[in-house]
């Protein structure tokens, strides 16, 4: 039950029903659509899609595998790199990633390689008759994760790989953070999510205690004191507030918490669905609420965002999937008041119109209300300091909401380290956390070998 | 609009396409629709001794390109299957009901004058304009002592071209095949045998691909394989060079030659006739597309033609021929260097790669610090002309081989001092 949305109707329509508007948001590619996409690579050299991609796949090589019949290869090649390949394939914003680099837009074809589709394509499509890669023997060294999201795993991962014993612990009851908890559904439909996180696992060597939350029931000086480094990579857990009289009204909530309930919930039919609903941000976790509340039921949908379309944070790729599911865009007007009705209900948000005038947003005096039964924010998250509130855990230092790290992921504390959306650099992607986690794994495992060296 | 007809050997058609014996000429039902398609003559599949050939099945097997494009083609086809009596009478009604058009009979037989003395009267009797000694086709009927069996002995050759012209009044075109090292020697046989032309190339011998599940070769029958006759547009730059050699041997210069192997569209046929062909015979493109194709060769060739003033076929026939020649007569003083045009440039860097791999280190790659951004670039002082980056640029048009002013006259490898045989230069 969400307690914010109880007194709206239930969906209209049977689970199975709404769960045809989750399916995939872009169909997987057939053999032969693989093939002549593959084909399309040029398979150039230093090639730009895998110096941008976060993770550092190598794009050229794994798409001629692919082209070459060698789907075990290309998957491994993928997953070498990047042990999410597959929801990255699904999550990626390649549009501006490694589809945007591709040679091709600038050549007579005027289309990139559809680089996401076929990383998919090679991973659907991998069968291994074991984990495909070993683990290096024994180091004897054990290391803490906190969360299980794309960061932690990775970082876990290689952990594993390279010899060591990995202990996660994880607040939720699953794993995966926001490929579990926080992806739109249509983006990774069904249960991808544990699919991926159960292959991952089964390299070995990597346990994962779910119900445990730092700063509850969990302690960074204990983890500290009984593991050979800590790894956090603790996401950002806490919604933004919009600062307005009402946020706690019946009928305001953070898109994230719909969403969360959205993925989870066994019975589709069984969630409330406003007939109105503003969406407040310009993320792709705004486009990814307006879109799955339209497809859930709503009539009316208002995305509302502070500034022009220019500055949005979602991609235009996202910008269109909200425009072809009939979700209102309106730019150029900042929150100033909830409405409610009589029984203290949200019935809808005043908004003031906005300009940039001399580089500054600045409020034009002139208002507009829009009615609405819901209104969800997606302003951002931010890291919950409850979990870094212990004795040992104030030593490490944050620049805001991101704890600081340096190039190899140490936090100011030795032997913490942390990565992912909690820390500073990259740009809140699962493929950047994953990226994290790998690097950080290798950073622990060189720091603490350098030890025993040392010793 | 320019004429297409040709005379070939005194064998009158009203433009070079002609299909090739092979299965598209097997029969009156196919030979009539290539006519009504605009063929101007076909070579008629060729015919044997009675009882006719068996086939086996399957009989094809093609070579893919990146996206599923028929590159190169085999088949283990033998001659026709169906007796000589219905294909004679066929061949007689089809004559009669296209005068205009070009009808070669194609033969092959057994080295024994007897069979072919028999056979030559029947074929004469159709009507036919001329006849192909097929001495070329490479699977199952050289194990019978025929086909390439005989064309790769010249001997077999001269003498089975001379029984023909004995028996036999119609122009005789020897069909030869490449399964050989040196083309001139059959072509200058069958000169000498008296042949009026000569056809080439026919099929190459050939495997295209294996099933490496179970561990047998393409085209299967039943769990075994065997070599085939390649053909199609792969087979072209083969079939060119043979064309060229025979042209420019000084013994067989005046040979008329119908050019065969790979031609599927106008480009390709003036090609083959500029290097010294006088007909163009046509099968896998027609297999892959149907007759139809004859109307954009023709079209094609006649715009061409008029675009380059050529009023006939004869006008432009061998103009390529002078200048093909030996390496040695090369021009040593010649250079090109390649050139990036970095508007075009789209910074794959193929070009980079393959030369610094594996040619001569003379493209540099040159980034930038702020951006990221690759270009590249020739180092002229390292470049030898070799083409391979202008090969590798998925670009059109992106990367061209520049003349150099050397300032030099013309030295061939003969004259050039670093030549430990040169001729002494004064």
């Amino acid at each position: 039950m969400i307690e914010s949305l109880k007194h709206l109707p239930q969906a209209r329509g049977s689970n199975s029903e709404l769960a045809e508007h989750f399916t995939d948001l872009a169909p997987p590619l057939t053999e032969r659509r693989a093939a002549i996409e593959a084909a399309r690579c040029l398979y150039c050299y230093d090639a730009p899609c895998t110096r941008i991609c976060p993770t550092e796949i190598d794009v050229a090589s794994f798409i001629r595998n692919i082209h070459d019949q060698n789907i075990n290869g290309a998957a491994a090649g993928i997953l070498k790199a990047n042990i999410f390949g597959g929801a990255c394939a699904r999550v990626c914003p390649t549009e501006i990633l490694c589809e945007d680099a591709c040679v091709r837009n600038h050549d007579e074809e005027g289309q990139p390689v559809k680089i996401g589709l076929l990383q998919r394509y090679a991973l659907d499509n991998a069968r291994f008759a074991a984990h495909p890669f070993e683990r290096a023997p024994a180091t004897g060294k054990t290391i803490a994760v906190v969360g299980a999201g794309p960061a932690g795993l990775s970082c876990a991962h290689r952990l594993a790989m390279l010899g060591n014993d990995v202990v996660v612990f994880e607040a939720r009851q699953k794993s995966g953070g926001l490929n579990e908890y926080g992806i739109a559904k249509y983006k990774l439909p069904g249960d991808f999510a544990q699919q991926e996180v159960a292959f991952l696992l089964s390299i070995g060597g990597i346990e994962v205690r779910h119900g445990h939350t730092l700063g509850v029931n969990l302690h960074l000086q204990d983890l500290h004191a009984r593991y050979d480094a800590v790894f956090l990579g603790l996401g950002l857990n806490a919604s933004r507030q919009l600062g307005l009289t009402g946020e706690d009204a019946p009928g305001l909530m953070a898109a994230v918490d719909y969403i969360a309930h959205l993925r989870q919930a066994s019975d589709l039919a069984s969630l409330p669905v406003p007939r109105r609903a503003i969406v407040i941000g310009a993320g792709n976790t705004a486009i990814d609420m307006a879109v799955q509340i339209k497809r859930m039921g709503a009539e009316d949908v208002t995305l509302v965002y502070r500034r022009g379309y220019e500055s949005m944070t979602a991609t235009h790729h996202e910008q269109d999937i909200a425009k072809m599911n009939q979700v209102r865009i309106k730019t150029w007007a900042a929150p100033l008041d909830v409405l409610l009705d009589d029984a203290g209900r949200v019935c809808g948000m005043r908004f003031e119109e906005t300009r940039m005038i001399d580089g500054r947003l600045t409020g034009m005096g002139s208002f507009i209300e829009i009615a609405a039964d819901a209104v969800f924010k997606a302003i951002g998250q931010s890291m919950d300091a409850v979990g870094l509130s212990d004795e040992m855990a104030r030593h490490i230092t944050r620049s805001g909401d991101k704890i600081n790290v340096d190039g190899h992921f140490r936090t100011a504390l030795p032997g913490i380290y942390a990565g992912g959306d909690c820390v500073a650099p990259g740009q809140d992607l699962t493929v950047q956390a994953v990226q994290h986690g790998k690097l950080a794994a290798i950073a622990i495992h060189n720091d603490i070998q350098s030890t025993v060296g040392a010793a | 609009m320019a004429d297409l007809s040709i005379d070939f050997c005194g064998i009158k058609s009203p433009n070079p396409f002609w299909l090739a014996s092979a299965p598209p000429t097997d029969k009156a039902y196919n030979v009539v629709r290539a006519f009504e398609a605009g063929w101007g003559g076909v070579v008629w599949k060729t015919l044997g001794e009675d009882p006719p050939a068996v086939n086996v099945s399957s009989r094809y097997s093609a070579h893919y390109g990146k996206n599923r494009e028929v590159l190169g083609f085999n088949n283990i086809e033998l001659i026709t299957d169906r007796s000589l009596e219905i294909n004679l009478m066929e061949i007689t009604q089809v004559k009669r009901d296209w005068p205009d058009r070009a009808m070669i009979v194609s033969l092959m037989l057994p080295c024994e004058e007897k069979l072919w003395a028999e056979i030559l009267p029947k074929v004469e009797a159709t009507g036919a304009d001329g006849i192909e000694l097929n001495f070329g086709c490479p699977h199952g009927m050289p194990e019978r002592g025929m086909g390439a069996a005989v064309g790769q002995v010249p001997e077999y050759v001269q003498m089975v071209t001379a029984w023909c012209k004995k028996h036999s009044r119609l122009p005789v075109i020897v069909k030869l095949t490449p399964n050989i090292t040196d083309v001139r020697a059959p072509a200058r046989a069958a000169l000498a045998g008296g042949a009026d032309a000569v056809s080439l190339i026919n099929t190459i011998n050939s495997i295209t691909h294996l099933d490496l599940d179970r561990m047998v070769a393409f085209p299967v029958v039943g769990n075994a394989s065997t070599h085939g006759g390649y053909c199609g547009s792969a087979v072209k730059p083969i079939a060119l060079n043979m064309v060229a050699e025979i042209a420019r041997d000084p013994v067989t210069a005046g040979l008329p030659i119908s050019g065969i192997g790979g031609i599927g569209n106008w480009r390709d046929a003036a090609e083959f006739i500029a290097l010294g062909a006088g007909s163009v015979q046509v099968c896998t493109a027609a297999m892959l597309h149907g007759f139809r194709i004859v109307q954009e060769m023709k079209d094609g060739l006649s715009r061409w033609m008029d675009e380059k003033g050529y009023q006939s076929i004869a006008e432009f026939s061998r103009k390529a021929v002078p200048n093909t020649t030996d390496w040695k007569y090369l021009d040593m003083n010649y250079a090109v260097i390649a050139q990036i045009d970095q508007d075009k440039c789209i910074k794959c860097g193929k070009c980079y790669v393959a030369c610094e791999d594996t040619s001569h280190q003379s493209i540099a790659q040159l980034i930038d610090a702020a951006s990221g951004v690759r270009t590249y670039e020739v180092i002229k002082s390292e470049c030898v002309g070799c083409n391979l980056c202008e090969i590798t640029c998925p670009v059109e048009a992106c990367i061209t081989m520049v003349p150099q002013q050397t300032g030099k006259n013309y030295m061939n490898w003969t004259q050039d001092p670093r030549n430990p045989r040169a001729e002494v230069v004064g």
